[in-house]
């Protein structure tokens, strides 16, 4: 009989020698004569344990990791095809602690599923969503979206039905579009990527609804530059989707259309920004656009448009197949549903852990993450990428939800959270928020392009030691402009974590001691 | 400016009319020619114009707004370290002061030899793994000075 050896081809797993590993296996199996067949599934999302192998047996998918290629040979000898036991061994994957805990719903089939594989997508639950949605009025569709209580997961939190209502009153008979932001640009973000690779069917399908729902025959795929092995799977899962007849003139035989086209970026943060994105879409620099008009009205080529980002429309198939109510009855407050919270930075347990709204930052670093890599005291986090605040460990018991973190002064954004130790120095911190801003700003307005570049220089002479009192206050002041005066949130929200810093750690903004 | 070798005149010029009718095509244009040439040269810049019916003020402003289009050719592998603050958490500061000795150049430079281009990126999505590292194209995670000497030396040209 052939052994089922799970090996995964996420570009996290692979940046470990997971590729390294899936070779020495096949290499190993062949000179025992033993039959194997490695599948190349995404991650499970448990970092800390990738390169993580996986072996059918009748008692399930058993685990072993962290594997390298090194190790393969003392798989084998410990009879690994069949469950054998070795020192690393994990048991059952399903009952590892860390994945056990977990609320996977958006994410249930990624590091299970064969990517790219439409057969194995529709045998583990794949289309129903669709299908549902074919059987439903547009109107009823979007109706189940605002039910389900789906709020964007890009950052803003904007109500994704709300939004979808905007395009489909929009009058029928002309073209619209659905737009997925995969610009995924946050530092500390990663759940987009290992979605788009471990089961890029499920934005395909999640795309398809939006454009049933709306009246789009259309949709683009803004893609970073930075991932090129989403990029691989993304067209890969389009062409099986289309040879399987999931796309194009005919979906499923409901005589609607949908095509999905995917587009990449070009290394500009910025182009996040959707506007920004818009510009970028059509083959311009990315410059904001002043709103109004709303993209809902006049998007992409001037025409309604939806703009979502990846986890928010790969949450969809789920909403439609098990109901709006299903996926409201998770969270807490208006935060419904679940949300994949990346833990990444000085972190011991590092991951995707998606979980229903309303755990807290401290479960998330010490239960799931348990502590910092370094062993030395967690002195601070940032939540919500380089325009989040930085968070201290006072206020660690503080709900993963949108208005608890809002009710700090910060934000929840695409839900990342990058992890310090007690060396690391805030003052710096501040300083490259500043920096990145000014590297990043679109140029098109004035606080943003030149107070980020005041900023840094009024920063680097506190560090200096030079009129420390006077240049806080003068940090404090250019903060404020920025906040006031700046067209969109890179500059409206790039003092936030420069604003935090100096409110949590003031110590750190002192020069050097004389 | 530079003019292109007719070389890579052609190329670009084949690039630009094949993708042409594409909707908002000078992205696509400009990712094409860089995939096939390395970088996008200041001589492509009026083909691409004339043959798309923009302006070059318009193609010029496009190609510098993009921090990942080249202006000049790369070296034989380009290497980029991430700086973003989830890397920075786990030593990216010294790994890039590291990979600044190993190459003997800055970021944005490339060696004298023509192997190597040394890159800042902002975040890779490998931020559970930090500090990230991307070579031509592959990821790498968790990289200490040891493990980036070791990639290194893999493509470098053997003595
Ligand atoms: C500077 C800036 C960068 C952004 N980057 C992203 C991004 O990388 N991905 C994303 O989905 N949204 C990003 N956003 C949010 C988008 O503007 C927009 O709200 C989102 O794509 C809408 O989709 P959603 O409602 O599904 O979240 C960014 C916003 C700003 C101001
Ligand atoms: S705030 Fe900055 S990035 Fe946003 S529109 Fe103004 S200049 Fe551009
Ligand atoms: S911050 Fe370096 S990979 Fe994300």
């Amino acid at each position: 009989m052939t052994a089922l050896v799970y090996v995964p081809i996420d570009a996290g797993a692979l940046s470990l020698g997971a590729g390294e590993v899936a070779l020495a296996i096949a290499a190993e199996a062949a000179r025992r004569r033993a039959a194997v067949k490695v599948v190349r599934n995404g991650s499970r999302g448990a970092y800390w344990l990738e390169p993580l192998v996986e072996v059918l047996t009748p008692r399930g998918r058993l685990a072993y990791g962290p594997v390298t290629a090194a190790d393969v040979a003392g798989l084998f000898d410990a009879d690994f095809l069949n469950g054998g036991s070795h020192a690393l061994s994990l048991g059952p994957t399903e009952e590892i602690a860390w994945l056990k805990g977990q609320q996977r719903l958006t994410f249930e089939r990624v590091g299970i599923i064969e990517p790219t594989s439409v057969a194995d997508y529709v045998k583990h639950g794949g289309y129903q969503g669709l299908t549902r949605a074919l059987s439903m009025e547009p109107a009823a569709i979007v109706q189940a979206i605002t039910t389900s209580g789906l709020r964007g997961r890009g950052g803003a939190a904007f109500p994704t039905g709300i939004k979808w209502k905007t395009v489909l009153d929009q009058p029928a008979g002309q073209q619209k579009y659905v737009t997925c932001n995969a610009d995924e640009g946050d530092s500390g973000t990663f759940s987009d990527r290992m979605l788009m690779e471990g089961d890029p069917l499920t934005l395909i399908e999640g795309m398809t609804i939006a454009g049933i729902a709306v009246g789009a025959t259309q949709g683009y795929i803004y893609l970073r530059a930075e991932y090129p092995h989403a990029l691989r799977a993304l067209r890969t899962a389009i062409a099986a989707a289309h040879q399987a007849r999931y796309l194009g003139s005919d979906v499923a035989g409901s005589g609607k259309g949908f095509d999905l086209e995917v587009r990449l970026g070009a290394g500009a943060y910025i182009c996040g920004e959707e506007t920004s994105m818009l510009e970028s879409l059509e083959g311009r620099r990315g410059e904001v656009r002043v709103r109004p008009p709303l993209p809902a009205i006049k998007g992409l080529f001037g025409q309604p448009t939806i703009v979502n980002n990846v986890v928010t429309l790969a949450s969809v198939p789920w909403i439609l197949q098990h109901g709006a109510d299903a996926y409201a009855n998770f969270g807490m407050g208006k935060s419904r549903g679940t949300l994949p919270i990346q833990l990444a930075g000085n972190i011991r347990r590092g991951g995707l852990v998606e979980r229903a709204f309303g755990l807290t930052l401290r479960e998330l670093l010490y239960d799931y993450g348990g502590g910092s890599a370094t062993s030395k005291p967690i002195r601070a986090v940032q939540v919500g990428g380089p325009l989040g605040a930085y968070i201290p460990a006072s206020q660690f018991d503080t709900a993963v939800d949108y208005e608890a973190l809002a009710g700090i002064g910060a934000m929840l954004g695409h839900g990342g959270i990058v992890v310090f130790d007690d060396s690391v120095d805030m003052a710096r911190m501040a300083r490259y928020a500043m920096e990145f801003c000014a590297i990043e700003s679109c140029g098109k307005c004035t606080p943003c392009r030149i107070g980020s570049t005041r900023g840094v220089e009024v920063i680097d002479r506190i560090l200096e030691g030079i009129d420390g009192e006077r240049n806080v206050r003068l940090l404090e002041e250019l903060c404020e402009t920025m906040v006031q005066g700046s067209l969109c949130g890179l500059g409206g929200m790039a003092p936030f974590p420069v604003q935090s810093a100096l409110k949590h750690f003031r110590e750190d903004f002192r020069g050097p001691v004389k | 400016m530079e003019k292109l070798p007719p070389a890579e005149s052609a190329v670009v010029q084949r690039i630009a009319s094949d993708l042409k009718e594409r909707p908002g095509p000078l992205l696509e244009v400009l990712h094409a020619i860089q995939a096939a040439l390395g970088y996008v040269p200041a001589g492509a810049v009026p083909i691409v114009a004339e043959v798309l019916n923009l302006s070059r003020a318009e193609v010029h402003g496009v190609v510098s707004f993009y921090h990942y289009f080249r202006h000049s050719r790369p070296g034989a592998h380009t290497v980029s370290v991430c700086q973003a603050e989830s890397c920075q958490s786990m030593g990216a500061e010294a790994l890039t002061a590291h990979a600044r000795r190993r190459l003997g150049i800055d970021l944005h430079q490339t060696s004298a030899d023509g192997r190597f281009s040394l890159e800042p990126v902002y975040c890779l999505g490998n931020c559970a793994c930090s500090p990230a590292v991307m070579i031509d194209g592959r990821l790498y995670g968790r990289v200490t000075p040891e493990r980036f000497d070791a990639l290194v030396a893999e493509r470098a040209p053997s003595p």
